[in-house]
């Protein structure tokens, strides 16, 4: 049994969850690639397949790629224009795949899908290697900080298996990776690997026709690779999203801060700060409908109950009290533009951080990324969809805001259209 | 406070209930009025136990509501009023017959209520004013549903506008409306049909008898085995047999199909969907074969 792998009390195998996102240009074949995946693993029900092949033109073999075509508007123009969510599982784990198009609006679903990875492969043509949608793609992976990230050299059946045209572009992906971050540790690893996504080869099955790779077929990677949790191991951080107030007869008094442990680990009896007001207590439960438990961690929904009745309401946070975030209401962070309507600074904006909404106010556009050189423009006039650059905001209530690269549950947050209520930005302290 | 264990579960099912006990508390903090779509199915059991986790020791704040076709299944019905009393839940109801019976519906000639359900969920919606509206709906279930949000912003309308979704990063949800609209919330988003059956065994909920394996008259419809009920029976030429079945969804009666099974108990039935090489949609639901766009086009009308 792999180690990943426990028994419930029911007897069944438990298997763990492993977040990825997958990018590419238009026609690399990534839809085909997922199609693969879902394939091979057999995630695809009889009923699916017999629709794929009703759909397939022509004739011959069935075209993967229609497995994971969504939309009848997208089908009717021909392209995809939105994440979509694809769930697939072998024994040994379940995933749940961001599938992010490579159109027009890329950075945009690219920043998406990203937002919640634990790994991401990129896809390139064999034929064309690395282009500039694929130094883009690893750019937003490294700066919403995903942990891993995979090349699929796809195509590889279309330059013959050739050994040499795959290590070159795996070459230079590899150190375009280097060159944002990756590669330094075991939890940052680069893998590269060549597949035939139409084929088959190296996605699930090994193949015979790349005698000189040795490495793992894209599954079999996907399938061992280390699944990093939110980092139990960063300080406790913790947004209270409600107040739980039974008021009933069997619990008159009770009263508990229910939330998600955004990052770290909190035990009972922990000293802790209630932010952003700074006062400071103890937990003295943490309750979950099982019962109580002695601690949790990153990841579980739990209820708090803190030793001091402290008035706590939901936008509040409960941070580990030797290592809690400053609240501040001028900060800087690096936003990525998702929204057709441009960035105009000075005007009202909202932004949600955790469970607090407050109103904001961007001040300054102090630089926009290009992409593809990573060289940062200083002074743009605003940001436009797809833009990421730094800039510099004003909030009306303090937040306690953490480096995103630090802690990114408390990192991150979301800036809104208080009129349209539209998502405009994804926001990182930085 | 029964029991202190050491600490929580982190396999994939504790993951995937987090999140979805995360959703339901984001929208108690942010919404006026939610509400649960609640047919007694296990879908919506599964929201209703999920509820009572996120809320507890407080009971479920939000109430349930039941878009009635007038084409139920008894055991179903029974099993909804029981839930409801058990948990101390309001039930709101909004019914399609009265829809038919004032003339507001007409019977379509194929005698499917299914897609006459969006008229009394709209209006119920609206009459109650509701701002949140919990579906059991998963991304796994139908292509249309791949891309649907967590927050899923419905128009006044009802109508679902593929254009003004919102992306959804990280857990943050944004779930700002305008007044009259509202927003669909899916915390089962990224669960699977399996997910769910091997949450249902662990957890040990429970569900309405006719989900395992029984004797019933049936006959065969479309490819399916369609049971005789208040919708009607089988047609001229269509003969009934005594088949032991069992129903991998409820709906209304008259295009809800059962399948052939001996699964009579939680374990039997997890291995019989782990085999299954059907999609619970394709293998029972008339009114999904329709079309392969079916449920785009319903989605859009504001059908879940
Ligand atoms: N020969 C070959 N063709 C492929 C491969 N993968 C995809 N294709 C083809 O490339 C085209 C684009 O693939 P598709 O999956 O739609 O690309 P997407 O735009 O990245 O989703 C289609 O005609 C595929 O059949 C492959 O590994 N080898």
């Amino acid at each position: 049994m792999a180690p990943d792998t426990k028994r419930s009390g029911a007897g069944l195998v438990e298997t763990d969850l492993l977040r990825l996102a997958t990018a590419g240009s238009v026609d690399d074949g990534k839809s085909t690639l997922v199609g693969r995946l879902l394939y091979d693993t057999k995630s695809v029900l009889a009923d699916q397949m017999e629709a794929v092949e009703r759909a397939t033109q022509g004739g011959g073999d069935p075209d993967l790629s229609l497995l994971v075509d969504g939309l009848r508007s997208e089908r009717e123009q021909g392209i995809t224009i939105d994440v979509a969510y694809r769930y697939f599982a072998t024994p040994r784990r379940s995933f749940v795949l961001a599938d992010t198009p490579g159109h027009v609006q890329y950075t945009r679903n690219t920043v998406t899908g990203a937002s919640t990875a634990q790994l991401a492969v990129l896809l390139v043509d064999a034929r064309h290697g690395v282009v500039e949608q694929t130094r883009r793609h690893a750019a937003v992976m490294a700066l919403l900080r995903v942990p891993r990230l995979v090349l699929a050299v796809n195509k590889i059946d279309l330059v013959d298996y050739d050994e040499t045209t795959y290590l070159t572009i795996a070459k230079e992906f590899v150190e375009i990776a280097q060159s944002l971050g990756y590669g330094d540790s075991d939890d940052t690893a680069v893998v590269t690997i060549p597949v035939s996504a139409k084929v088959g080869d190296n996605v699930v099955v090994p193949s015979e026709r790349t005698p000189w790779y040795d490495g793992p077929t894209l599954l079999d990677h996907l399938e061992s690779v280390p699944v990093d949790g939110p980092d139990a191991a960063a300080p406790f951080r913790f947004p209270v999203q409600t107040v739980i107030r039974p008021r009933t007869a069997e619990y008159p008094d009770y009263r508990g801060y229910a939330g998600l442990v955004g990052a770290g680990t909190v035990r009972v009896g922990d000293p802790v700060v209630v932010l952003p007001d700074g006062q400071r207590t103890t937990i003295e439960g943490i309750d979950r409908f099982e019962g109580s438990v002695d601690s949790a961690v990153a990841g579980d929904s739990v209820v708090l109950r803190l030793a001091d009745d402290l008035g706590v309401a939901r936008g509040a946070v409960i941070a580990a009290a030797d290592d809690a975030p400053e609240a501040v209401t001028e900060f800087s962070a690096t936003l990525a533009w998702l929204h057709d309507k441009p960035l105009v600074p000075g005007r009202k904006l909202l932004v949600k951080h955790g469970t607090h909404t407050v109103q904001a106010m961007i001040t300054a556009v102090l630089d926009r990324l290009d992409v593809q050189t990573l060289a940062r423009e200083p002074d743009p006039d605003g940001l436009e969809i797809n833009d990421i650059g730094h800039v510099a905001i004003t909030v009306a209530e303090p937040l306690p805001l953490d480096d995103y690269d630090r802690v990114a549950a408390t990192g991150s947050f979301l800036v809104i259209d208080p009129q349209a209520g539209d998502t405009l930005a994804a926001g990182m302290r930085a | 406070m029964t029991a202190t264990v050491e600490t929580t579960a982190h396999d994939q099912l504790a993951a995937l209930e987090s999140e979805a006990i995360h959703v339901m508390r984001e929208v108690a903090g942010e919404f006026d009025r939610p509400v649960i779509l609640f047919s007694g199915g296990k879908d919506s059991m599964l929201l209703v136990h999920l509820a009572r986790k996120a809320f507890w020791p407080a009971p479920v704040p939000f109430p349930v509501l039941h878009v009635d076709t007038g084409h139920n299944f008894d055991e179903v019905l029974s099993f909804r009023d029981a839930v409801v009393e058990r948990y101390g839940l309001t039930l709101e109801v909004a019914k399609v017959q009265d829809y038919l019976d004032d003339g507001r519906l007409t019977e379509r000639a194929d005698g499917t209520r299914n897609p006459l359900q969006t008229t009394p969920l709209l209006d119920a919606i609206a009459d109650n004013r509701h701002d949140a509206v919990f579906g059991g709906g998963r991304r796994d279930e139908e292509r249309a549903r791949a891309k649907e949000r967590i927050f899923s912003l419905r128009t006044a309308f009802g109508a679902w506008e593929p254009s003004r979704q919102r992306p959804e990063l990280w857990n943050l949800y944004n779930g700002r409306h305008k007044p009259g609209e509202h927003v669909r919330v899916f915390p089962l988003s990224n669960w699977t049909e399996l997910d769910v059956w091997r949450y249902i065994a662990r957890e040990g909920i429970e569900l309405p008898t006719i989900y395992y394996a029984h004797d019933r008259d049936v006959f065969a419809r479309d490819g399916m085995w369609l049971t005789s009920g208040p919708w009607g029976g089988p047609r001229d030429g269509e003969t009934v047999v005594s088949k032991t079945v069992r129903y991998r969804t409820v709906g209304d009666g008259s295009c809800t199909g059962a399948v052939e099974s001996t699964a009579t108990t939680l374990d039997e039935v997890l291995a019989e969907v782990r085999e299954s090489r059907l999609t619970e949609r394709g293998a029972t639901r008339a009114d999904d074969r329709l079309s392969e766009a079916a449920m785009e086009d319903r989605k859009k009308e504001g059908y879940f």
